[in-house]
């Protein structure tokens, strides 16, 4: 029997923790991750788990230990959010490059300036490109499953990469919300013991990790990366259907909402999902509109072909990117499902809308307003405002 | 009762706004709800105003927006009504619940016209006659729930002893004073 509880999105992550009981957690803090690390260091002073907790002086520090941990052979994790995860910038790579399967905590969080505490995504969106499985979360509930989830991946012999479960920064992290928890013997049995392969401590393998290589060898590093993160498909979905079994709670790269006959679709990650299932239900039950909700969970790897599939009956949708790339075109969702149509010969018409930066909220009414901006846009084949933020205040406000 | 009952705290940061909402969802779960509780967060200092916010749902929840069209407001800190219009958006069919020594009458001057119920409750006074301390919001709490019933008192109190056994269970001393400052102000927001 699962276990009803309430906990804030980041007492999950530490519960998730607790059960999984990693080798070693490096980690600096910094808000609104701080919890996480707190809370293990909690179940590691009252002795519920014996995870080598490392204080370090900063996050640079703190990947570089979590790298050196998981080269060594430990299960080893940490957390994180913006400016932390910045640090780490180049570390990132170097966990990735080197197939370590590490698992990260990151807690979303808008990246400077102006200086700010709250929910977006251009901390990870910029960590796209470094070579982490990265997974979303709408709830305290999927970023607990997906945590959990994240070390069967990372630790596949097929993939051997590191794992970013994503979370919405004092969305989900400080919300509390009703939450059902897996007991500790399933955990345990679901993530099973690490047996890493090849490894530092191995006396019987002589090996090194992270030596340079010459142009003869860094191109097929780099295909065997990309082969990784093909395979990473293949995992993450065979993860979900063991989960599924355990929990009955059903994962994939993404969850379509009233898809099945939807004409007007709106493609969103993170928190800010459950806010526009409620439109849809509203808008369903008072119009009968067909309006519908693509919630993109697995964003790298990225389900190109799957995504273009789920939206090709549709007849307009609004892609909603929660970061600026400044490429002053896309956003990052947008460019990717814009791709993925574009590939799969889509005539669908597409507008990317960005909201929430910076925890600017939005609301049920916004994404009705969204919904009639997609209907007149299938009506006219008319797309006015392409690249549009919603819930500007100035008067250059460009407002659906 | 609305299937989901929306509720609105505002206080200033270190008097337990924040605490009094993840309270109120914890014993809203207890009776089986579904509940979220989440704080605002604008730069963080102690006496700053904040606010925080409940959902209460005998049905899953899955809006994460902020609160704009609340069922009731509670008002930690009655300072606070001169600079914030604590009233904004508020069900006229639902209640403002402000801790204050003042009259309602007094009150509702400073309430922008709102047409719906006003409570006021001198929490400061509860709390020093349970507790010997001015720890405004359980008595608020308790008066919260007064008002908007999203359960029982008995059902209230029952939870709330259980959870303050597990709290002080290294000084159960202070446990009667805590309940008896919740059934005071259950009884003073009647």
């Amino acid at each position: 029997m699962a276990i009803r509880e309430r906990l804030s999105g980041n007492e999950a992550v530490a519960y998730a923790i607790r059960q999984v009981n990693p080798d070693v957690m490096p980690a600096f803090p910094i808000t609104p991750s701080t919890e996480i690390p707190q809370y293990v260091a909690n179940y590691i002073a009252n002795g519920e788990i014996d995870t080598e907790f490392i204080h370090v002086e900063s996050e640079h520090s703190a990947m570089s230990a979590t790298i050196g941990a998981s080269a060594a052979g430990a299960r080893a994790i940490t957390a994180t959010s913006s400016c932390g995860m910045a640090l780490m910038w180049e570390e990132l790579y170097v966990a990735a490059s080197n197939r370590l399967p590490i698992v990260l905590a990151l807690v979303n969080r808008a990246l400077s300036g102006p200086i700010n505490i709250n929910a977006d995504h251009s901390d990870s969106m910029g960590a796209r490109d470094t070579g982490w499985i990265q997974i979303y979360a709408e709830s305290n509930q999927e970023v607990y499953d997906n945590f959990i989830q994240a070390f069967p991946i990372a630790e596949d012999k097929r993939v051997h990469l590191p794992v970013m479960v994503c979370q919405d920064g004092f969305i989900t992290s400080h919300g509390v919300e009703n939450i059902l928890l897996v007991e500790d013997d399933k955990v345990k049995n679901f993530v099973g013991e690490y047996e890493p392969e090849h490894y530092l401590l191995n006396e019987a393998e002589k090996m090194a990790i992270g030596p340079y290589a010459v142009s003869n060898y860094y191109m097929e590093t780099k295909r065997a990366q990309r082969q990784a993160m093909i395979n990473a498909r293949e995992v993450i979905l065979e993860v979900a259907a063991r989960f599924e079994e355990m929990t009955g709670r059903r994962y994939s790269f993404f969850e379509e909402y009233q898809m099945e006959d939807a004409e007007y679709a709106v493609v969103i990650i993170g928190s800010a999902a459950g806010t526009c299932k409620a439109a849809v239900d509203e808008i369903r039950s008072a119009t009968g509109k067909k309006v519908g909700l693509i919630k993109i969970r697995v964003f790298r790897p990225f389900p190109e072909e799957e995504i273009a599939k789920a939206l090709s009956k549709v007849k307009a949708a609004a892609i909603m990117d929660r970061s600026e790339m400044f490429s002053a075109t896309s956003g990052p969702l947008g460019a990717e499902i814009r791709a993925a149509l574009y590939q799969a010969h889509s005539t669908v018409d597409v507008v990317n809308y960005f909201y929430g930066l910076g925890g600017r909220d939005i609301t049920v009414s916004d994404f009705e307003k969204v919904y009639q901006k997609l209907e007149t846009i299938a009506q006219t084949h008319v797309v006015t405002d392409m690249y549009t933020y919603i819930g500007l205040r100035s008067t250059q406000s460009e407002e659906v | 009762m609305k299937d989901t009952v929306e509720i609105r705290w505002h206080g200033r940061g270190g008097q337990g706004a924040k605490t009094a909402a993840l309270l109120l969802a914890d014993v809203a779960f207890k009776t089986g709800k579904y509940v979220q509780g989440f704080p605002e967060y604008g730069p963080e200092r102690m006496g700053a105003p904040i606010t925080a916010y409940n959902r209460i749902s005998s049905s899953p929840i899955t809006v994460h927006s902020n609160i704009y069209e609340p069922d009731y407001v509670v008002v930690v800190d009655e300072s606070l009504l001169d600079s914030i219009d604590v009233t904004k958006g508020l069900s006229p069919d639902g209640a403002v619940i402000i801790n204050s020594t003042r009259s309602k009458e007094e009150i509702e001057e400073h309430l922008h016209g709102y047409q719906g119920a006003v409570y006021t409750v001198d929490a400061k006074e509860i709390s020093i006659k349970a507790l010997g301390k001015n720890y405004p919001n359980s008595p608020m709490l308790a008066a919260t729930v007064a008002v908007s019933k999203v359960m029982e008192r008995e059902e209230f109190l029952t939870e709330m002893k259980a959870s303050f056994q597990h709290k002080f269970a290294k000084k159960p001393e202070v446990i009667d004073g805590n309940m008896m400052a919740l059934e005071m102000a259950f009884e003073a927001a009647k």
